[in-house]
Order: structure tokens, then C-alpha cells, then sequence
């Protein structure tokens, strides 16, 4: 340890994350109307997830032969599927797989994205390089192609989905902490931790993390939105979760040869993705506008 | 100037070259032996063994890369293992029909996005601008294999306006082809739109804060002039610079549309491919479409700097 650092205490707490404090955030969040709303029914969606069987009327995955494509009733508020199967208790569970998705998938491209852009960001030379023309090289792929490419070599299955949405979503994550560490480590409050003897990995970690971490939640909330798209997409096209796991993606695909008959077994999926994603992107929306210094 | 473009083309080399690297890893990491593969599970370990050595399987990784890179530059994509065509056969073929599908969605995406991106930001926290960006905000949280779905439901199920899928040459029946593309075009412009409105409505902000505006305002210019003439020439650059996104976007939105409304374009061969584990196939679209946003990125750039004289200047003091 340096020796200025056991008489003088660094600043743990950043200029700016003092300016923007938990209440300041949360007060000027709750102005915006849409952005609440859209927390509701992301919260909504979320204690639908989470009390799942409580709240199912039905199991999801047992077929009830003697009801097959039963339009909305008493008994089944959503109607019925192909295998005679409650809707209403499949979209309620599809929650979990989307959500999981979402969470798995953008948890991924955080871990992996942020200490590289941060590392990269602050050493700059020969690694920052190839990091840069390789996150240029990933970004060049159209985002689903690339996904279904590498869902396609890992396999079928919700885990392989979330990886190969994860991986698709890494190089983003990259460049935004690289583009707010290179911004971050010029600032007045690094120089000052240098000058007090604090080490790189402190700097990094105490310092500058703190201070790149509201974009990454901005980020991170609508790349959850973008994320539980691409899920539902390659269960949609059969790559992701596979039944008789309900997920919304894969419901859709089942309704698409039922259309004629049972048109609402593709209205339920569909309006519960649409709503959750517009949510979610209602959320990133409101959260860039509280945390995005650019735009007070 | 050529300084400016011969930079930024060799720039694009490294990128290309890392492009060519994670495609073939890509494809190189899948588990399972291909010789095995092609030979059949009753082949003997000999046949197998010179199988492996015939399609060069038993060298190292680096020397394969090399050699594929090689073949990939004199155009040679490999054959499909499906059918045996040559890859780069089989993209041509379906390219016209994606660029068709790419082309009318623009098209349908610029004529919602720039009249409502203008009026947005003209009317700035009014009513108008509200119901825009909500409107916006939805398009690009619509799944567009929903809306897909929906619209084969409504338009062409229930009122049978519109056939619900499938495609025809435009020089063989050019009015049952734009009947058939309407849909495709429709689903796919819709997200684009949000996107471009969303950027265009900012850009367009920025512009109208700006001294010039004021002035053309100040001469007693028509509202209609001072936006069109002055305004949205300007406004429009940042939005066409992001035509790579766009491309990008359209490319990735193909593959999702064409499925569903069984255009046969670069998109569905994507996902045909892929699930049919001809990966070939696979290696060749997705190398096509990323070599193609490169080169559409560099395009954009060199306009641009056409466009804006200091973007060049900047570079070239570099």
C-alpha cells in the first residue's frame, strides 16, 4: 500500500454519483409517466414469473385430449391450445423462460462486456487494439443472424439460446464501458486517487466502475427488452426453448398453423412479448433520461 | 480526398479479416466429426480416415483457416451439402429477392418515418409529438413475427385481400408480386421506421436549435420551406449514416420475414440452412451478410465525407 494511503482516506463516493443520488433518481423517475407504467407492468410480469403456480390456473404441459382448441371461456379465460392445453397458464409460465432469458442472456454480456471495456478503456495499447477491431468485426454481424449462426453450432434449447443471445450482446457492452472509461480516466478524481498512491485495479474498481455503471443500466435494460425478442424469435423458429417447456416464442409457432381456426392462440404470445418489451424499453427510456447527463 | 478513402479501406481490412476469422471458427467449433458426418455412420475407419484427409481435416486449424480464406477470396464458398449446389451459386440466386424485400421497406419505413420524424420535433411536447413517439416506441417493441402473424390473420385469412404468403418474379407478374411483397415490406419497414423516426425527430431538434434556422425564420420564410429546404437536409445526415444499422436491421428482420411469408431470400435460406445443418450454407450467409454492412459502412462513410468537407479534413490531419 502506498504510504499517503494510510493517512489520507480516498474519496469512495464519485462526483457524480452524489450529484445523482438513489432519491434524486427515483423522484425524477416517477415524473415520467410512461416509464412508471412501464415498471408497473414489468414488476406485473415479474410477480407473474415468480408465483407462477400459485397463479396458474392450470398445469401448462398436461394435455387435455377432450378440449383442443377451445376459444376463450369460463374455464379457460385465454381458450385452449392444440393439445387441449390452458393458455392463460402457458403465457403465465412463458413469463419465467422470457424473463429468465432476458436476465440470463444481458447478465452475460455484462460480466463478460464491462471488465474488458473497463481493462481496455484504461490500458488503451496492443489489447485495446484487437478488442476494438474484433467488437468491429461482431458488430458487423446483422444481430440475429449472428444469433441463430451461433445457436445453429451450439444446439437447440434454452440455455444455448440465452449463451448465443449473450454473446451476440458482449461486444456492445464492451464499447460502452470502453467509450465511458477512456472519458472517466482523464477526469480530476482519477488523477487525484493516482496522486494519493491508489493502484490501477482500485481506480478501476472504486473509482471509475461506479461511474460508467448508469449507462451499462440503461443499456442493460433495453437490451433485456431486445434480448427476450430474440429468445421468443428462436423459439419461434424452433432453436430455442423446446417443448413442452411454454415459451411465447414457441407458442407462436404452434398458432401460426391454427391461424383460420384458433387466431387466439397466437394473439396471447404475442401481446404478452409486445407488452413486456415495450415495457422494458419504457423503463431504459425513462432510466436514460434520469441518468444521461446529456440530456438534463 | 483519395488519402481519406484509401485510409479508411485499409482500415476495413482488419475488420474483414476478423469477420472471415469468427465465421469460420464459427462453423469449426460445431462438435462432431464432419468426415464422420459425410461418410455415414456404416463407412469404415479407413474411408473415414481418408475422407478426413481428402477434405483436409487432418491439418491444423490455422492452415484450414488459410486455405478456406483462399478459396473464399477467389469466390469459392464451398457446396451446399444438401444439394450439393455451390454456395455462392445458390446466394446469387436469392439475393434479388432480399434486395426487393430490402428495397420496398425502406421505402415504406422513410415514408412513416420522415414525415412523422419532422412533424415530432416541429411540434415539440405537443399532442402530436406524444403520439408519435408512443407509436414509434411500439413499433420497435412489436415482435415482427407478430405482427407478421397478425397481419397474415387479418389482411389475408379474414378479409382475403392479400395472399398470405409465398412469391412471384416482378418481371413475371410485377402486380402479383407487389401484392404478394406488400406484407413482407410492411412488417419488416415498420420497425425500421421506428428506429429512423426516433433518430430523426433528435436530429431534427438539434437542427431547428440552430442559429440559421433562426435566421430563415427571421426572413419570413415559410414554416414548410425553413423545415424542408433547411431543416431536413441537414437532419437527414446522422440518419443516413446509420444506414449500416439499417442494412443490418433489414438483414436480420429478412430472416424472421421471409420465413413467414415464404419469400425465398437470403433470409429464409438462413434459417433453412441452419436447420438443416448445412453449414456450408450457413458459413456463406453469414459471411455474406456481414462483409455486405462493412462495405455498406464504408460506403456511408466515403459519402459522407463528401457530404461534410471536415469529417475528411479531420481525418486526413490524423
Amino acid at each position: 500500500m502506498a504510504a499517503g494511503e494510510s493517512t489520507l482516506a480516498l474519496p469512495t463516493r464519485t462526483p457524480r454519483s452524489e450529484a445523482v443520488g438513489l432519491r434524486y433518481v427515483l423522484h425524477r423517475y416517477a415524473r415520467n409517466r410512461l416509464a412508471l407504467a412501464g415498471l408497473w407492468v414489468v414488476g406485473l410480469v415479474v410477480g407473474a414469473a415468480l408465483l407462477a403456480p400459485v397463479v396458474a390456473p392450470a398445469d401448462p404441459a398436461k394435455p387435455d385430449f377432450t378440449n383442443l382448441l377451445q376459444s376463450p371461456s369460463r374455464a379457460h379465460l385465454l381458450g385452449t391450445d392444440d393439445l387441449g392445453r390452458d393458455i392463460l397458464s402457458r403465457v403465465i409460465y412463458g413469463a419465467r423462460t422470457s424473463l429468465l432469458a432476458g436476465c440470463v442472456s444481458v447478465g452475460l454480456a455484462v460480466l463478460v462486456g464491462l471488465p474488458l471495456g473497463l481493462v481496455s478503456g484504461y490500458y488503451r495499447g496492443p489489447l485495446d487494439n484487437f478488442l476494438m477491431r474484433l467488437t468491429d468485426a461482431l458488430l458487423s454481424f446483422p444481430f440475429l443472424v449472428l444469433a441463430l449462426a451461433i445457436a445453429a453450432v451450439l444446439g437447440t434449447g434454452l440455455v444455448k439460446a440465452m449463451i448465443a443471445i449473450g454473446i451476440v450482446f458482449t461486444p456492445g457492452f464492451i464499447r460502452l464501458a470502453r467509450g465511458q472509461v477512456l472519458s472517466e480516466r482523464e477526469r480530476t478524481y482519477v488523477e487525484a486517487a493516482r496522486a494519493l498512491g491508489a493502484r490501477d485495479g482500485r481506480i478501476l474498481w472504486r473509482h471509475i466502475l461506479p461511474n460508467t455503471l448508469s449507462p451499462v443500466l440503461v443499456q442493460a435494460s433495453l437490451a433485456m427488452a431486445a434480448a427476450i425478442t430474440a429468445e421468443a424469435t428462436l423459439s419461434f423458429l424452433g432453436l430455442g426453448t423446446q417443448p413442452p417447456t411454454p415459451s411465447w416464442g414457441s407458442m407462436l409457432n404452434i398458432a401460426q398453423a391454427y391461424l383460420g381456426r384458433a387466431p387466439w392462440l397466437a394473439l396471447w404470445p404475442g401481446l404478452a412479448i409486445f407488452l413486456t418489451v415495450l415495457s422494458l424499453n419504457l423503463v431504459g427510456d425513462g432510466l436514460r433520461e434520469v441518468l444521461d447527463p446529456r440530456l438534463r | 480526398m483519395t488519402r481519406y478513402i484509401t485510409r479508411r479501406l485499409l482500415l476495413t481490412i482488419p475488420v474483414l479479416l476478423l469477420v472471415s476469422m469468427v465465421v469460420f471458427t464459427l462453423i469449426a467449433l460445431i462438435p462432431g466429426d464432419p468426415a464422420l458426418v459425410f461418410a455415414g455412420g456404416e463407412a469404415d475407419p479407413e474411408a473415414i480416415e481418408a475422407l478426413r484427409r481428402h477434405l483436409g481435416l487432418d491439418r491444423p486449424l490455422v492452415v484450414r483457416y488459410a486455405i478456406w480464406l483462399g478459396h473464399v477470396l477467389r469466390g469459392d464458398l464451398g457446396k451446399s451439402v444438401r444439394d450439393g449446389r455451390p454456395v455462392r451459386e445458390v446466394l446469387l440466386l436469392k439475393l434479388p429477392v432480399t434486395v426487393e424485400l430490402a428495397v420496398l421497406s425502406l421505402v415504406v419505413s422513410w415514408a412513416i418515418a420522415v414525415p412523422a420524424g419532422v412533424l415530432a420535433a416541429w411540434k415539440r411536447r405537443s399532442v402530436l409529438d406524444y403520439a408519435a413517439t408512443t407509436v414509434a416506441l411500439a413499433g420497435i417493441s412489436i415482435p415482427n413475427f407478430w405482427l407478421g402473424i397478425m397481419l397474415i390473420y387479418l389482411l389475408a385469412v379474414n378479409l382475403r385481400w392479400l395472399p398470405p404468403s409465398g412469391y412471384v418474379e416482378p418481371w413475371i407478374d410485377p402486380a402479383r408480386n407487389l401484392q404478394m411483397m406488400v406484407m413482407p415490406a410492411t412488417v419488416l419497414g415498420t420497425a425500421l421506421a421506428a428506429l429512423v423516426m426516433r433518430l430523426l425527430r433528435s436530429s431534427m431538434l438539434e437542427v431547428l436549435g440552430t442559429e440559421y434556422i433562426r435566421t430563415a425564420q427571421a426572413k419570413g420564410l415559410r414554416d414548410r420551406v425553413v423545415l424542408v429546404r433547411h431543416a431536413l437536409k441537414n437532419a437527414m445526415i446522422p440518419v443516413a449514416t446509420v444506414m449500416g444499422l439499417q442494412l443490418g436491421g433489414l438483414l436480420g428482420g429478412a430472416v424472421i420475414t421471409e420465413t413467414i411469408f415464404a419469400v425465398p431470400g437470403i433470409g429464409r435460406l438462413a434459417v433453412e440452412s441452419i436447420l438443416t445443418r448445412d453449414y456450408p450454407m450457413v458459413q456463406g450467409v453469414v459471411l455474406f451478410s456481414a462483409v455486405a454492412i462493412v462495405f455498406v459502412n464504408f460506403a456511408v462513410d466515403v459519402s459522407y465525407s463528401f457530404l461534410d468537407p471536415r469529417i475528411r479534413l479531420v481525418e486526413e490531419r490524423r
